[in-house]
């Protein structure tokens, strides 16, 4: 029987309204005590937390590892060291792998690559249609049964409104959760940045952001009708919040994450055809970012994702249209994170529930506390230290960030897996 | 807080000269001024009986359109002749680029090449920073007009042909008419006005076809031609690409005439002795009439020539600060 204390540090635990110096303490891999030390407690193992906080292992609802299919940007080996060094023991990979996440045998194959890679908790979210071409529903129980946590139809569109609708009732009927990234497509078209005024300055083709609201809307007049629960996946505006308050005022069963990178740069942030800024959706006005955090602060967005998506250097190299969308973001996740609860009245408390005890929730999961008798996934950070992004540390084959080469603060120095630890500074 | 701007250095060398021409943002009055300034000594040289001057001698120009154009590119291997350049024409839209090199690799063979100055057309905005940014240290790139985003030069060369007409901008009202949306003339046009202090920049289009948040730009904008013509002492029209036609942007033809198109009528509601500009080629009878076109007011073929000493003074310009007299 192995045994680790964990001992000095900050315990954070928003599930269980924990905030207090004190021990964790891990047996066999399962949480046994926090807070006081036990008293016939022999660990095989100490980690000394002073001056860092302790709290549960992030759960990430949107990280692409780019395996199976474009390797080129990352495989599951270099994305799930990456995960693991950003304090994230938890994952939900959005089905757009190739071949997509459409068949029992993709799942099986994504779970030998995890168990190869030594990380465990890669969740696949299922493809809510065959091929993600948004035509005819997928074997959603057949997914199910193999691992999907969720089934979604990644950033891509259905064809018909008719079919989300009968995709919601499939869904549904076998108790899955929808994980939806709301884009009206035909709105959106060629865009590549928010259709504002950096938009209209660089002539670059717009991304409104109806493109997103027209899709909340629609969604979310489909939840009602079908009862399916529907998760908004990286919500990018102010309309967005204010029809989701909306919606859960009266009564809907909806949740929504928003990227942390939504919640820090806007339109304004950007360097003119610099394609590290290349993200969709894409980084909206001001007034949408304050939206966001406001969002976050009053409950409205549930949850915050990393939306990690590595790119290969050719991806991020061309004229800004030409070049692929997304941001390499794992690491990065819990600095920003920090740092909404430097800038903004939302505590430290809440920003980590929003990494933790908000999506396990959205998940059901019996994941994301520090609870007694549940496998210790744990975080341990120093959020003091400042970091430079992109040096010695970073594991992400992605180097495509805006925030590369500065410094950010708040460090992970130990992530544990089931008690396993799969990080250590 | 300010929003980024296109950093004006990347433009400019070490010592504050020009090097690269991919934008107007950034310029100073200063700078743009001098341009003109430099234009001016050119332009009379068309004239003479020798139309050359030894400044570029022994240097490589090459003209990279990947996207078609007859008359920018022509002026610009003018002006490269006549400052004594060797002018190499490479046309990639039915070259390199369909057989999937990428637009990097087509650069890099070029430079092996040992060229000094690229004159870049592109249909994708940001394509002429990207080679700017990427390319060898000793090469110039002067944009010749990239997707939506700016045409420096023919902005350059319509605000000689407004000095010339109506010697400062300080006091000056002009409106742009057209398809401001996709156009990157409108945009290097609007910002190089406000760079050179004209009093009021005004857009004239329906709202299909302008940008979002259009005043961010720095202009009024105005959806009929009796308002935003009034008092007006420069009128713009915009080419209007067919294919905007019958999708959605626009009904027809006629009707957009009717509205924004340019007629010996509509002229009278601006200022007397307003003149009127277009960047061409002209679509007559769809966004301007004849009669207006070849009219006593239009100085359309005037930018025609003046665009090519103002490329010239760019050109030499570029060329210097990278070390032609060294």
């Amino acid at each position: 029987m192995s045994k680790l204390l964990i001992r000095g540090g900050r315990i954070i635990d928003p599930a269980n309204n924990l905030d207090r110096q004190g021990s964790v303490s891990v047996a066999d891999g399962n949480i046994i005590a926090v807070g006081d030390e036990l008293e016939a407690f022999t660990p095989d193992r100490i980690i000394e937390a002073e001056q860092q906080i302790v709290c549960p292992g992030f759960i990430d609802l949107s990280a692409r590892l780019r395996e199976p299919g474009h390797t080129r940007k990352g495989n599951i080996q270099s994305e799930t060291r990456a995960a693991a060094a950003a304090g994230v023991t938890t994952l939900c990979l959005p089905p757009d792998t190739n071949p997509v996440i459409d068949t029992p045998a993709v799942v099986e194959y994504i779970k030998d690559k995890s168990e190869k890679a030594g990380y465990e908790q890669i969740l696949p979210i299922g493809a809510l249609t065959q091929r993600l071409a948004g035509n005819e529903i997928s074997s959603m129980f057949a997914l199910k049964q193999a691992g999907c946590i969720a089934v979604g139809n990644a950033d891509l569109p259905l064809t018909k409104l008719q079919i989300l609708r009968r995709a919601m009732e499939y869904a549904d009927s076998h108790g899955l959760l929808l994980i939806y990234r709301p884009n009206e497509p035909s709105l959106s078209a060629d865009g590549c940045a928010h259709d504002g005024a950096f938009a209209s300055r660089y002539g670059l083709p717009g991304i409104p952001a109806a493109a997103e609201t027209v899709a909340v809307a629609q969604c979310l007049e489909l939840a009602q009708l079908t009862g399916c629960r529907v998760h908004f996946s990286r919500i990018s505006c102010k309309g967005s919040v204010i029809k989701l308050q909306q919606a859960k005022k009266y009564g809907l069963n909806v949740t929504a994450d928003v990227a942390i990178h939504q919640l820090h740069l806007t339109e304004d942030d950007m360097i003119p055809f610099d394609s590290a800024y290349h993200v969709d959706p894409p980084f909206r006005s001001d007034s949408d970012k304050q939206f966001l955090r406001n969002g976050l602060v009053n409950g409205t967005i549930d949850a915050i994702c990393s939306d990690h998506q590595p790119h290969d250097l050719d991806a991020k190299l061309g004229a800004f249209p030409e070049t692929q969308a997304g941001i390499a973001a794992l690491e990065t996740l819990l600095p920003l994170t920090l740092r909404l609860s430097r800038e903004h009245p939302i505590s430290l408390t809440q920003s980590i529930a929003a990494l933790t005890e908000k999506p396990a929730k959205i998940l059901g999961l019996d994941k994301g506390a520090l609870t007694p008798g549940l496998g210790a996934d744990i975080c341990i950070f120093a959020p003091e230290q400042s970091w430079l992004v992109g040096h010695d540390s970073w594991q992400s084959a992605g180097k495509n960030t805006p925030f590369w080469n500065k410094s950010l603060q708040g460090k992970v120095t130990h992530t544990l897996q089931a008690g396993r630890t799969i990080y250590q500074q | 807080m300010q929003p980024n701007t296109m950093s004006a250095n990347l433009q400019l060398n070490e010592e504050g000269k020009l090097k690269h021409f991919l934008s107007i943002e950034g310029f100073s009055r200063e700078m743009l001024t001098e341009i003109l300034d430099t234009a001016a000594s050119f332009a009379g040289m068309s004239e003479q009986q020798v139309k050359k001057v030894p400044l570029l001698r022994g240097k490589t120009i090459t003209n990279l359109f990947f996207e078609n154009s007859t008359r920018t590119r022509t002026t610009f291997e003018l002006a490269a002749t006549r400052l004594s350049a060797d002018v190499l024409n490479i046309n990639i839209a039915t070259s390199a680029t369909s057989k999937g090199e990428s637009l990097l690799d087509t650069i890099r063979n070029l430079e092996a090449m040992h060229v000094d100055m690229f004159v870049v057309r592109h249909a994708i905005s940001g394509a002429a920073h990207f080679i700017a940014e990427n390319c060898a240290q000793h090469i110039s790139v002067i944009n010749a007009g990239d997707g939506r985003h700016a045409h420096p030069t023919q902005a350059m060369l319509d605000m000689f042909t407004i000095r010339q007409h109506k010697h400062d901008f300080d006091n000056l009202k002009v409106a742009i008419i057209g398809d401001i949306l996709h156009s990157r003339v409108a945009r290097s046009q609007i910002q190089a006005l406000n760079i050179l202090g004209a009093k009021e920049v005004r857009v004239i289009a329906p709202k299909t076809l302008l940008p979002a948040q259009v005043e961010r730009l720095g202009v009024k904008a105005y959806h009929n031609m009796e308002q935003g013509l009034d008092d007006i002492d420069v009128i713009i029209m915009l080419r209007l690409q067919k294919e905007r036609m019958n999708s959605a942007l626009l009904p027809s033809e006629s009707e957009y005439f009717k509205c924004f198109g340019l007629s010996a009528h509509k002229v009278k509601l601006a200022k007397p002795d307003a003149i009127v500009m277009h960047p061409g080629p002209i679509n007559r009878g769809v966004e301007i009439e004849s009669s207006v076109a070849d009219g006593p007011q239009s100085v359309i073929l005037q930018q025609v020539s003046n665009g090519i000493a103002v490329r010239m003074a760019i050109m030499s310009m570029a060329m210097q600060s990278s070390g032609v007299n060294q």
